[in-house]
């Protein structure tokens, strides 16, 4: 690995996140709809916006109405695992005509719904699947929400914390009358892995 | 009875025939108007597509739910690929998850490693001396060259445009060349590090490069005398899929689909990154939004590419290739996309950090996955040959859709 040795050993100084109530896109969120921004920071230029859970459909939409981030880039979530609420669900926009991003997040506790920004950007629709298939996080009102890169009826959400990452034994979880347990890889089998 | 008299009857007869089948033709007529369109009732079938299918670049499935050959809708189905590449992220220190880019989208390695590394460094907040800027600007361009050729050669070879293919894999070899001098590898390049590079170029590299790329202006005009007037690529491609700019906006759609349909947009010149400011070069853009329009952008890019790397080999100098980077990397605990244009649109990495040596979170925004959302839109109403030429136009590598 010799490559991977850097010509030099220094901390660089670099200065952290900086509150950002008064950026002119989070006031015109909290202008809009009061008593929906959390938190809103600073961080190498990105600003991000905490909302609250129930009103991140109507905040994406006045995004996209009114500060014209037409573009809706990605959405994904974070596991906290011991935090509460558990996750972030983490939405980009993009604005052509300020080339800005903004990212925009809200907390969801196991288990809880998430109202779904599929119908104000079409393009967040496969993206809300991903996040029920990774992470196990409902969206309502979402047109088709099904599992996108495992199969219906797999057994789990794999971008959890707490899934292994040595994979499950997934015949036995998925279909336990045709694949009882014990039927796949030999009990014996060191390899054999089972659903904790 | 007479001649005459025989043929007056058959006549007559002949006559009465012809009244009764127009009546009977608008009496038929009458009670298809419901349906217009439909002689026949519809027959809807439900068609696998793929995933073992050659035209859908992978392992696509597409339940498709057709009357005769024309698609009433497509629904894909991935995920046959899928690694666990984002949990394998998190799994692993920062510089160990730069090979797993490679195989995200295994046709342009380069920019996903340049998206990766320039994703870490905005979080560390690290400067990349310039010859390592000018090289990683030639790497990704070089990288586009190759993934273009792919994409023109195999999605020419769909459509049954057999001879592009073997010019395209001729030059795409060449590059594919001087990746394997560069950095030992052909595809799976892991050629940049955070900070910078791995290694220096080798004595004699530019040179080669250089030569190449003037000549490849030429090569670019060979593709083009095959392909762009061709009166047979041009049935297949005209008024195909088309798409107009709102709703590639609206679809997220990025790269050669959104310049296609008239959107200058290009975060090389949006939102430069390493040294693209500085560069000369032109965006693109056609206005029409169908098949032949993304050909004929992606083709202009190639030769925008070519452009790019010469003036990066004129400019470069001797200097450091790795800028100071702490030895185990330890981002402050924060959170950072950053996206370069890869061949295929727009590429991000987000990444979340809680302080320690290993990402907590690290997501991709695959520009395969998301352009491959609007296939249904596309290919609704046109016919299952025409699917293939959408599959190709999109250009979806699907290690990058499944992850």
């Amino acid at each position: 690995m010799a490559d991977e040795k850097a010509p030099a050993e220094e901390k660089v100084a670099r200065p952290g996140a900086v509150d950002a109530s008064g950026h002119p896109w989070v006031r015109s969120i909290r202008a809009a709809l009061p008593d929906t921004v959390v938190s809103a920071k600073e961080f190498a230029g990105q600003v991000t916006v905490v909302v609250q859970k129930d009103s991140i459909a109507r905040v994406a939409r006045h995004l996209k109405d009114a500060e014209d981030f037409k573009y809706c880039v990605d959405a994904t979530a974070v596991d906290w695992k011991t935090r509460d609420p558990r996750f972030d669900v983490v939405y980009h926009f993009y604005s052509f005509s300020k080339n800005a991003r903004i990212r925009v997040k809200c907390g969801a506790a196991d288990g809880e719904e998430v109202p779904s920004i599929a119908s104000v950007f079409l393009a967040a629709n496969w993206c809300e699947r991903e996040i029920w298939d990774m992470f196990g996080i409902r969206f309502s009102g979402h047109p088709d929400l099904r599992r996108i890169l495992t199969w219906e009826g797999f057994h789990g959400h794999p971008l959890r914390k707490d899934f292994p990452l040595e994979g499950i034994d997934t015949g036995a979880a998925v279909y336990p009358e045709e694949w009882p347990e014990g039927g796949g890889p030999s009990q014996k089998d060191p390899n054999r892995k089972v659903v904790s | 009875m007479s001649d005459e008299k025989i043929s007056q009857a058959e006549k007559d007869e002949a006559a009465y025939f012809a009244e009764r089948a127009k009546a009977g033709a608008a009496a038929a007529q009458a009670a298809a108007a419901p349906e217009p369109g439909t002689l026949f009732d519809v027959q809807e079938m439900e068609l696998n597509f793929g995933p073992q299918h050659p035209s859908t670049h992978g392992v696509l499935r597409l339940v498709l739910k057709v009357d005769g050959e024309k698609i009433l809708e497509a629904k894909p189905d991935m995920g046959y690929l899928h690694r666990g590449t984002e949990k394998l992220f998190e799994t692993e220190t920062y510089p160990m998850g730069i090979p797993h880019t490679d195989r995200l989208d295994y046709v342009a390695a380069a920019t996903n490693n340049h998206a990766f590394c320039l994703a870490v460094e905005k979080l560390l907040g690290v400067e990349i001396p310039r010859r390592a800027q000018l090289i990683r600007v030639i790497l990704d361009e070089l990288q586009r060259l190759s993934s273009h050729l792919v994409w023109l050669g195999t999605s020419g070879i769909d459509l049954g445009a057999v001879t592009p293919f073997w010019y395209a894999f001729r030059e795409r070899e060449q590059i594919l060349d001087f990746f394997e001098e560069y950095c030992g590898a052909r595809l799976t390049l892991n050629c940049m590090r955070i900070g910078g590079l791995p290694f220096d170029l080798t004595p004699g590299w530019t040179e080669r490069v250089s030569e190449f790329i003037s000549d490849f202006p030429a090569r670019v005009d060979d593709y083009e005398q095959l392909l762009t007037d061709n009166r047979i690529w041009k049935k297949r491609t005209i008024g195909v899929g088309v798409i107009s700019a709102e709703e590639c906006v609206e679809w997220g759609l990025t790269g050669p689909i959104i310049r296609g349909s008239g959107v200058e947009w290009d975060l090389r010149r949006a939102q430069p990154y390493e040294c693209y400011d500085e560069l000369d070069f032109v965006v693109p853009t056609r206005q029409n939004g169908d098949t032949y329009d993304r050909y004929i952008v992606r083709v202009q890019e190639m030769r925008q590419s070519a452009r790019i790397v010469r003036q990066c080999l004129e400019r470069l100098e001797a200097g450091e290739i790795r800028g100071k980077v702490p030895r185990v990397i330890k981002p402050p605990a924060e959170e950072i996309y950053a996206s370069v244009e890869s061949p295929k649109g727009e590429l991000g990495f987000y990444c979340v950090s809680n302080g320690s040596n290993r990402p907590y979170r690290m997501h991709v925004r695959p520009p395969s996955f998301i352009n491959l959302q609007a296939l249904p839109r596309l290919a609704k109403g046109h016919l299952v040959s025409d699917l293939v030429a959408l599959i190709g136009t999109i250009d979806i590598v699907l290690g990058e859709v499944d992850r």
